[in-house]
């Protein structure tokens, strides 16, 4: 059977069918529900980026990163090389004049670290980047935690997320060579000046022979925020106290070359590393990671890393630790430096990729093994 | 006698909760999508702003519990009617689950916890990577289910105060006119 069309149209039939009054206001109602439905999409759409394909999200970097090395599940999507290291830190009491964090008073706080090599290769080769790092987390009483990714450069080779993509887009291996094409990346380093001191430096200081006598930096600067509330911009770094030396021919080699001599160094004994404050004076910048401050600037001696015991970071205690470093104590905040937040951006969804993987390889292995 | 509207405590709260709710959930989804400085601001507004709205979904739940709820009007059909009770819940249980999730979430990854609050499920040192992976991905898939629910929830309570208008919507309302 069918309704035959009665008058009146849409209007009339809906105020029929909700049983409304036959002057019942329609249009107006539907247009404002039609209006308040796209307002609350449209604004998920744009929280979540939808609106802007052109911004920089962290899912974009990762990408990048993906696009540049593969994929390794599990691993971090960059440094993906590392091996864990446990320790302790011992504060002097000197920096606690600038920062009210516990971990500068004179006490002993638990650390775990991760040596890594840059990059998202879990194989790739000890000494082929001129680049090292070090990553910790202090745990301090009370639960809260420092965690900070430093490297043995003082500084780094862009201070924008922006041109770190853009380094990361210059890096994609040619498919024809499966390595970087030096023009693009020339043309890179060409458009960005701001690169030129990074590349001096490491220029200038070949690798040394071992990661224990290796020195690590911040290489973002902070906020240090004393008892009394004053603020104070820094930069640390890690000086180590087995002396400098260069990386022996042999050395380049063997992939495995400094992680193997770490293993051996720390069986025979422990390494230690004096945490240095840089204080900054008025003017020097703290939103640039491309610039270090001068080298007059006052150190403060602020206590002594050690690290006893490297782990395989397959099953080591950093493994599932994000190195996080906007991941603070009460007494240290993060500076103007825009990297900060893509560094924490970056890593958060390298860490929540590679947790779910681990998480699946887990359930894999347990399920392989009740067969 | 059955009332005709919620009690003043719990319209004051659904109108304080409303927008706190859906800032939260833009300021959730904002924080993850960028790797601008508004990632660290934010986040640090959506830790303690989901304790705080922890606390208040306890108490709304209560006095939803103990108090007397304003029927539907009997001109309803009853597939509606389900559809109305059915999306309340939802909508309580997201409310609750959400920062528990999330809490549960940064304790089982390791992370320090905002205002010294002790880890939820998983000690804060130790990371428990697949119990953290798991509650990871609740975090975002309750989230997205409570947007659209909060979408269907707006959507109905104009329907009824503009399209039908069967006091509906005047038993959460805060106007005073009958």
């Amino acid at each position: 059977m069918t309704v035959p069309p009665r008058p009146g149209g849409p209007a009339a039939l809906l105020r029929r069918t909700l049983g409304l009054r036959p002057d019942a206001p329609v249009l107006a109602p539907l247009c404002a529900i039609a209006g308040a439905g796209a307002v609350l999409a449209a604004g998920y759409a744009f929280a979540a980026g939808w609106l802007t394909p052109q911004r920089l999200t962290p899912a974009r970097v990762i990408d990048g990163f993906q696009a540049d090395f593969g994929q390794h599940p599990g691993f971090r999507r960059n440094h993906a090389k590392g091996i864990c290291v446990v320790g302790h830190f011992d504060g002097s009491g000197l920096a606690s004049a600038y920062s009210s964090a516990s971990v500068f008073q004179p006490l002993r706080v638990p650390v775990i670290g991760r040596f890594a090599v840059p990059g998202g290769n879990p194989a790739a080769p000890d000494t082929g980047s001129p680049v090292r790092s070090l990553a910790l987390e202090f745990q301090l009483p009370g639960g809260e935690q420092w965690r900070t990714g430093m490297n043995n450069t003082p500084i780094f080779v862009v201070n924008t997320p922006k041109a770190f993509y853009e380094n990361l887009l210059a890096s994609r291996p040619d498919p024809a060579t499966g390595k970087p094409d030096p023009a693009r990346l020339k043309a890179f380093f060409d458009s960005h000046p701001e690169s030129a001191p990074f590349r001096a430096w490491t220029k200038a200081h070949p690798g040394t022979s071992s990661l224990l006598n290796t020195a690590f930096y911040s290489i973002n600067a902070f906020r240090f925020v004393d008892a009394h509330g004053q603020t104070h911009p820094v930069r640390w770094s890690l000086a180590p106290e087995l002396p400098a030396a260069p990386l022996e021919p042999s050395q380049k080699a063997d992939k495995n070359a400094l992680q193997d001599d770490l293993l051996r160094r720390l069986a025979q004994g422990p390494a230690r590393w004096h945490l240095q404050i840089q204080l900054a004076a008025p003017g020097d910048p703290e939103d640039d990671a491309t610039r270090a401050w001068p080298a007059d600037r006052p150190l403060v001696d602020a206590g002594v890393l050690t690290l006893e015991r490297a782990i395989d970071q397959g099953d080591g205690p950093c493994r599932d630790v994000n190195f996080d470093p906007t991941i603070l104590p009460r007494g240290i905040q993060v500076s103007n430096d825009p990297l900060l937040a893509a560094r924490s951006g970056a890593y958060s969804r390298s860490y929540n990729l590679r947790t779910h993987e681990v998480a699946a390889l887990q359930n894999n292995a347990r399920q392989g093994g009740a067969q | 006698m059955t009332p005709t509207r919620f009690s003043l405590a719990s319209r004051l709260l659904h109108w304080t909760m409303a927008p706190l709710l859906i800032a939260m959930l833009l300021v959730g989804t904002g924080m993850v999508a960028t790797v601008s400085h508004w990632r660290l601001t934010l986040l640090a507004l959506h830790k303690p702003l989901g304790l705080a709205l922890l606390v208040l979904a306890v108490l709304r739940l209560l006095l939803r519990l103990a108090g007397r709820t304003p029927p539907l009007p009997p001109s309803l059909p009853a597939p509606l009617r389900l559809a109305a009770h059915a999306s309340h819940w939802l909508l309580y249980a997201c409310m609750l689950a959400m920062p528990l999730i999330g809490w549960a979430m940064l304790s089982a990854g390791g992370f320090p916890l905002p205002l010294h609050l002790p880890p939820l499920g998983a000690p804060d040192v130790a990371p428990n990577v697949a119990r953290y992976a798991l509650l990871r991905s609740m975090h975002t898939l309750v989230g997205e289910l409570f947007y659209l629910t909060v979408i269907a929830h707006i959507l109905a309570g104009l329907l009824h105060a503009l399209l039908l208008r069967d006091g509906v919507f005047r038993a959460i309302s805060l106007g005073r006119k009958p």
